[in-house]
């Protein structure tokens, strides 16, 4: 099932990955950390502690009852100063509790391994948790794991490509907490009901490809299966990956489970082994900081909330006055405003750069070259796209399924004349779901 | 000292890194395709080929920029493709031509094909092909008078026919094929040598700057055809512009098919009229006629060629 002849079309991006050597360090606490009340895709939670209350580490701090959500964590131990309002990373409105830290992080009494004795006691167990997509997504993953057709769900596919420059914090915990991944990954495929699982690693990962294939070995060769993808951009993107390791086509909107598939990142699998054997839920995060700006970069496990700045701290302070603080990687992450943000669950990088990738580089005509065309995994036409942007014609972009666009931004990497391809399809579909909804 | 570093942060939209290849770059490139052509011009035509070529590459370049500054659109001589407009439009040229027809080609070129339609990549046909379809109505005497080759001039024959001259029936002998492999021949300056163009040519595939669907397509239909006519079909591919047509004109972006379909199209498209035209009519070579018209036929073969998209099924 896992033989497949044709790929994707896909680009070349330089790699990278200055820190694929660095060790994980684990960060000092912080002396207050800034937890975000919206970690996830779907509703904010609601504080659960007002100013002045002391709180332990793994103590739940927000929840809601609003089935797409997950509960938020305190990451440390010391009492809630306050509970702020506050501009998010999107440029949306947000929720913080800020709690300044004692530094003796005690842990909450509540906290024990979880039992799964049913499907339902473990999707409930994944809730608690705190889990979300930590691929980048941040997609909750009780929800994920708790499909209609759970019955048709026969395979687990676990995204280690890992494709973005720069970042190499998943290639850290294939290699630092192997035990943890295929652990955590034989507990989905119990509990789920799933027959094989697969783990895509890209190929200029042989450490991890090894790791993970002697740790299979150990536990007694069980259906799990490492597959070595091609290095390329986008590997890693989900319907990428379920195509290459499947050969399945997943449309834009669809769930991987109506194609029998589940497809969770290694460091949520890596955490799920953990969780289920010491029960402290998701308050820390393994970090890659990275860029040309930073005086030390590093792969850095800081407590959720952390500040920026304080991360950046951490790691030697600037080197130079930062021109573009990224969120995640360079090909998808969202340029970020200040480095008073504080980490969320999802953050897999801070990058920071001053020198010449921190430019808007100056768009110039099109002269059709083409190589949008060969860049775009889904064979969309961005020059075509681009101009049905500009006319605003909705039925045009339907026509070229826009909505098929992952955002990867292949795009916009590869053209010659700098065009911001790739915003303009989201442009694109924002006409879309404009005339759609009129 | 708080926000000190928020001073200076930019936000824009991803990705946030870019290829290194720009159009500059892209133009480069073929610039630097071009030069095994321009070397073996040069030795077989002697120095006047420098001076015409940099006359040509001064001249667009110049329109260019004094097009721009009148119309007030942004500076974009820096693209370099008005260089290479002005290199492709010397090498159709006959090495004696005089710089002022030739100033009046990359007129044509740079202002009427490239600029008049909204600059780079608006272009209909392909400015240096149009523009020697110009100079060659308006001033065919000049645009015919082919200097002889290194060797073969004498004291009072210094011009001749070129090989599809010959075979049109023009007073003279064809030269071998090894000749015109090597490229000593007469005809435009830099087209004679097959060579130096298929040098080129395979550099700007290996590159990745050209596909090689339309160069393969359009000299295989060429030599298809002639074979079928019961002519040499090495000859026909080897004379006139096949070769720097079928690698550097008809591979033009702005006005050739973007997928690969198309280019198959648009190479046979090619192949087929500069072989009509040789054949069946009145001149004796059809490379740029045959460009020009598929060049109008482009945005139909594209439209011909939508692709199918990945997904878009539902199940």
């Amino acid at each position: 099932m896992a033989e497949k002849k044709k790929h994707l079309q896909s680009i070349h991006v330089p790699h990278n990955k200055n820190t694929v050597e660095c060790e994980t360090e684990r960060m000092p606490i912080p002396d207050f950390v800034y937890i975000s009340m919206s970690q996830h895709i779907g509703a904010p939670c609601r504080p659960l502690v007002k100013k002045g209350d002391s709180v332990k580490v793994g103590q739940p701090i927000g929840d809601s009852d609003v089935p797409m959500s997950v509960p938020i964590h305190s990451s440390v131990s010391g009492i809630v100063s306050g509970i702020e309002e506050s501009r998010s990373d999107n440029g949306g409105k947000n929720t913080l509790v800020v709690i300044e830290a004692d530094k003796k992080q005690e842990l909450w009494e509540g906290i024990q391994a979880p039992k799964a004795g049913s499907r339902e006691e473990f999707i409930q167990a994944v809730r608690a948790s705190g889990l979300v997509g930590l691929g980048g997504a941040a997609f909750p993953t009780h929800i994920k794991y708790n499909p209609k057709n759970i019955q048709d769900v026969t395979t687990l596919i676990i995204n280690g490509a890992e494709c973005e420059p720069f970042i190499t914090s998943d290639h850290r915990i294939m290699v630092e907490e192997t035990e943890n991944i295929i652990d955590g990954a034989l507990l989905v495929m119990k509990q789920l009901g799933m027959q094989e699982g697969f783990i895509g690693v890209e190929d200029n990962k042989p450490d991890a490809i090894a790791a993970l294939r002697s740790m299979i070995e150990q536990k007694g060769n069980p259906n799990i299966e490492v597959i070595p993808l091609r290095s390329r951009y986008p590997q890693g993107a989900e319907r990428v990956m379920v195509y290459e390791v499947t050969g399945k086509t997943m449309d834009a909107g669809v769930l991987p489970a109506d194609l029998g598939v589940i497809l969770s990142n290694v460091t949520s699998i890596a955490f799920i082994g953990q969780y289920f054997k010491n029960g402290i839920p998701l308050i820390a995060k393994r970090i890659t900081v990275d860029g040309d700006a930073i005086s030390r970069p590093a792969n850095v496990l800081c407590p959720i909330g952390t500040k920026i700045a304080d991360v950046v701290e951490f790691c030697g302070g600037y080197k130079e006055p930062p021109k573009k603080i990224l969120m995640g990687g360079p090909m998808m992450g969202r340029a970020i405003f200040s480095d008073q943000l504080p980490v969320i669950k999802n953050n897999n990088a801070i990058l920071i750069f001053a020198g010449e990738q921190a430019w808007v580089k100056e768009e110039t005509a099109c002269i059709n070259c083409g190589r949008c065309y060969r860049a775009c995994p889904f064979k969309l036409m961005p020059t075509l796209l681009s101009s049905a942007v500009k006319r605003r014609d909705a039925g045009a972009l339907e026509r070229l399924k826009v909505m098929q666009c992952m955002e990867c931004g292949s795009c916009s990497y590869i053209c010659p004349a700098r065009r911001p391809l790739s915003f303009n399809n989201k442009l694109g579909k924002a006409i879309v779901k404009e005339a759609q909804s009129k | 000292m708080e926000n000190k570093a928020n001073d200076t942060l930019i936000v824009s939209s991803a990705p946030h890194l870019v290829s290194e290849v720009d159009t500059s770059r892209i133009m480069g490139t073929v610039i630097l395709a071009l030069v095994p052509s321009f070397f073996v011009s040069t030795y077989v035509f002697g120095f006047r080929v420098i001076t015409l070529t940099l006359v040509c590459i001064a001249a667009c370049v110049t329109l260019e920029y004094l097009f721009n500054k009148i119309t007030k659109k942004k500076q974009t001589i820096g693209d370099l493709s008005a260089v290479v407009t002005g290199m492709l439009l010397a090498f159709n040229v006959p090495s004696n031509l005089s710089y002022i027809i030739a100033i009046i080609g990359c007129f044509v070129a740079i202002v009427i094909v490239k600029g008049l339609f909204g600059g780079l990549g608006q272009n209909v046909a392909n400015p240096a092909i149009t523009a020697r379809i110009v100079l060659f109505l308006s001033f065919t005497t000049q645009m015919t008078t082919w200097p002889l080759p290194r060797g073969q001039q004498t004291a009072d024959v210094v011009t001749g026919p070129t090989p599809l001259g010959i075979l049109k029936g023009a007073n003279g002998v064809l030269p071998s094929n090894t000749d015109m492999f090597f490229g000593f021949i007469g005809g435009s300056m830099g087209e004679i040598s097959a060579i130096a163009l298929l040098i080129g040519g395979i550099f700007l595939i290996w590159r990745g700057i050209i596909s090689p669907i339309i160069p393969v397509s359009f000299i295989a239909t060429v030599a298809v055809i002639a074979l079928a006519a019961g002519q040499d079909p090495v000859f026909h591919v080897m004379a006139g512009g096949v070769m720097i047509g079928a690698f550097f004109m008809a591979t033009d972006y702005a006005t050739s098919p973007i997928l690969p379909l198309g280019k198959l199209i648009f190479g046979i498209g090619c192949g087929c009229f500069t072989m009509i035209i040789r054949l069946f009519g009145s001149y004796p070579e059809g490379v740029s006629f045959a460009i020009l018209l598929m060049n109008i036929i482009t945005p139909h073969i594209d439209n011909f060629c939508e692709r199918r998209i990945f997904g878009g099924v539902k199940s």
